[in-house]
């Protein structure tokens, strides 16, 4: 009985901070662009959420005829299943996590190389030229960046001597990881911003020249689906650096661990929000060029330096 | 790497920046009195109609928006029987007013004219025509030049010479 209100939890509070994400990104991105942003609907425009998601339900549905419709259809369905399932291994308080795996780092990284698939498949099934270009990137993009989210995060593993989320969270009662990991965190958020595709890497869609990247064939709530996994993403990243560099729910005890993991977790989506409002968008050679020329060389040293510390301190 | 950083944090200090949105049923913004908006004609002094139907408006019209028929009136002055602007094709360029001689048509700041029904945008000389004399004051074409046409006698203009006898030697 208790699983299954922790289960409804997570899911809930999942669920609705990636579609409230919609209305906080649009505030926050007016604060920076100094405008007002949705006000109208409701108090603070926060009923701007609920017209949203309406107007997403209701937009016509309409699948290519020239499509491979079985994997049109799917492909967004795996965006959502990766992100949320990952969701389970991340405590959002003691006690308070779906499961506890003794691998949730990485099953999270697993998951997050499943979502590529999402990707790959919604972009090849369309048969539209935007749309495969656009998966192509994502799925170099992705795989690039896959590599070294996995290393930077190994720094924390090896200090915290767990692959458990938990056990990682307790093991920071004596420090926050970013400290000694500061390196392994800036690598991580870069990383973490191209496996979302967040702007300023979003490559995948680039507009600006893909008309919408991968997801140019898509509307209604398919597209939905797209738009919301891709703030999952943004709150799954967030949570996890919350969780692995900055002591996930340890905080004062004056307020739950709940509200401290839920407070960091937004600070990093508001950092996610903040960079889209002030980077333009790299070419794509400088996007790779970045991730294999600088950002894995300094992860594997990251590893180099952490491991011969553990040792030989 | 230093400018990314520096143009994160100057993005960052916009929280503290005025904001710029006009949030605008309630806040009304400011237009110049040279704003191109809905279109009027207007009346002279005399309060008589300023157009002299002399389809210049119609001619000059990129869109072809504007659809007019002249009558003539007692005394033999010129006025539109129907004047007609198709609000839904009109740009809003301004050519009509620059074009017209008579300063009949002008362009107001005025741009709430949004309608649930197409066929409304359709504006009629009795919808156009206003009682005034819009931005241009005091002035009546009949006065400067042009025949007699109850307004003046001929060559009594504000701007015109008397007439010239062609026939008689003395200056
Ligand atoms: S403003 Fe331009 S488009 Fe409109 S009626 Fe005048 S000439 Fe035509
Ligand atoms: S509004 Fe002006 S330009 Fe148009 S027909 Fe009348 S006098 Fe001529």
């Amino acid at each position: 009985m208790n699983y299954l209100w922790i289960i409804l939890g997570v899911i809930f509070i999942a669920l609705s901070i990636a579609a409230g994400l919609i209305w906080v990104e649009r505030r926050l991105l007016s604060v920076w662009q100094d405008r007002l942003g949705p006000n109208r609907v409701g108090p603070f425009g926060l009923a701007q959420v609920i017209a949203d998601t309406l107007k997403l339900f209701f937009k016509e549905d309409w699948v290519p005829p020239f499509s491979d419709k079985v994997v049109f259809t799917i492909a967004p369905g795996i965006l959502m299943v990766t992100i949320l399932l990952t969701f389970a291994v991340i405590p959002f308080g003691p006690e308070f996590c779906v499961f506890d795996s003794n691998i949730g780092v990485l099953f999270f990284l697993g998951n997050s190389s499943l979502g590529v698939y999402s990707i790959v498949l919604g972009g090849w099934a369309s048969n539209n030229k935007y749309s495969l270009i656009g998966a192509m990137r994502a799925s170099a993009q992705m795989l690039t960046y896959e590599v070294f989210m996995g290393l930077s995060l190994m720094g924390v593993v090896m200090m915290a001597d767990t692959f458990s989320f938990s056990e990682i969270v307790e093991a920071q009662r004596g420090g926050w990881f970013i400290l000694p990991q500061f390196l392994g965190f800036v690598v991580f958020f870069i990383a973490g911003i191209a496996e979302t595709h967040r702007l300023p890497f979003d490559i995948p869609e680039a507009e600006g020249e893909l008309i919408a990247g991968y997801h140019s064939e898509y509307s209604g709530m398919k597209f939905g689906m797209f738009f919301v996994g891709e703030y999952l993403g943004i709150t799954l990243i967030s949570a996890i650096i919350a969780t692995m560099f900055f002591g996930g729910w340890l905080g004062p005890s004056f307020l739950p661990p709940v509200f401290w993991f839920l407070l960091k977790t937004f600070i990093f989506i508001g950092v996610f929000i903040l960079l889209r409002a002030s980077l333009p968008r790299p070419r794509y050679d400088q996007l790779m060029k970045l991730g294999w020329k600088l950002l894995f060389p300094i992860a594997l040293l990251n590893l180099l330096v952490t491991g011969a510390i553990l040792i030989f301190l | 790497m230093i400018s990314i950083l520096r143009s994160i944090w100057l993005t960052f200090l916009h929280i503290f920046h005025k904001r710029e949105t006009v949030e605008y049923p309630e806040v009304k913004p400011y237009l110049a009195p040279r704003y191109r908006g809905r279109i009027v004609l207007t009346r002279d002094p005399d309060r008589n109609e300023r157009c002299v139907a002399c389809y210049l408006c119609a001619a000059v019209c990129p869109v072809d928006c504007i659809s007019l028929q002249a009558a003539t009136g007692e005394k033999g002055r010129r006025h539109p029987e129907f004047f007609r602007i198709n609000f839904s094709r009109c740009i809003f360029c301004g050519f009509c007013e620059e074009a017209c001689p008579t300063n009949a048509i002008q362009l107001i700041p005025d741009f709430e004219m949004g309608e649930y029904i197409r066929q409304n945008l359709v504006y009629e000389k009795e919808h156009l025509l206003i009682s005034g004399e819009g931005k241009y004051h005091g002035y009546n074409f009949y006065k400067h030049a042009g025949v007699a046409m109850g307004v003046k006698g001929k060559g009594e203009g504000d701007t015109e010479y008397k007439p010239v006898d062609v026939k008689d030697l003395m200056p």
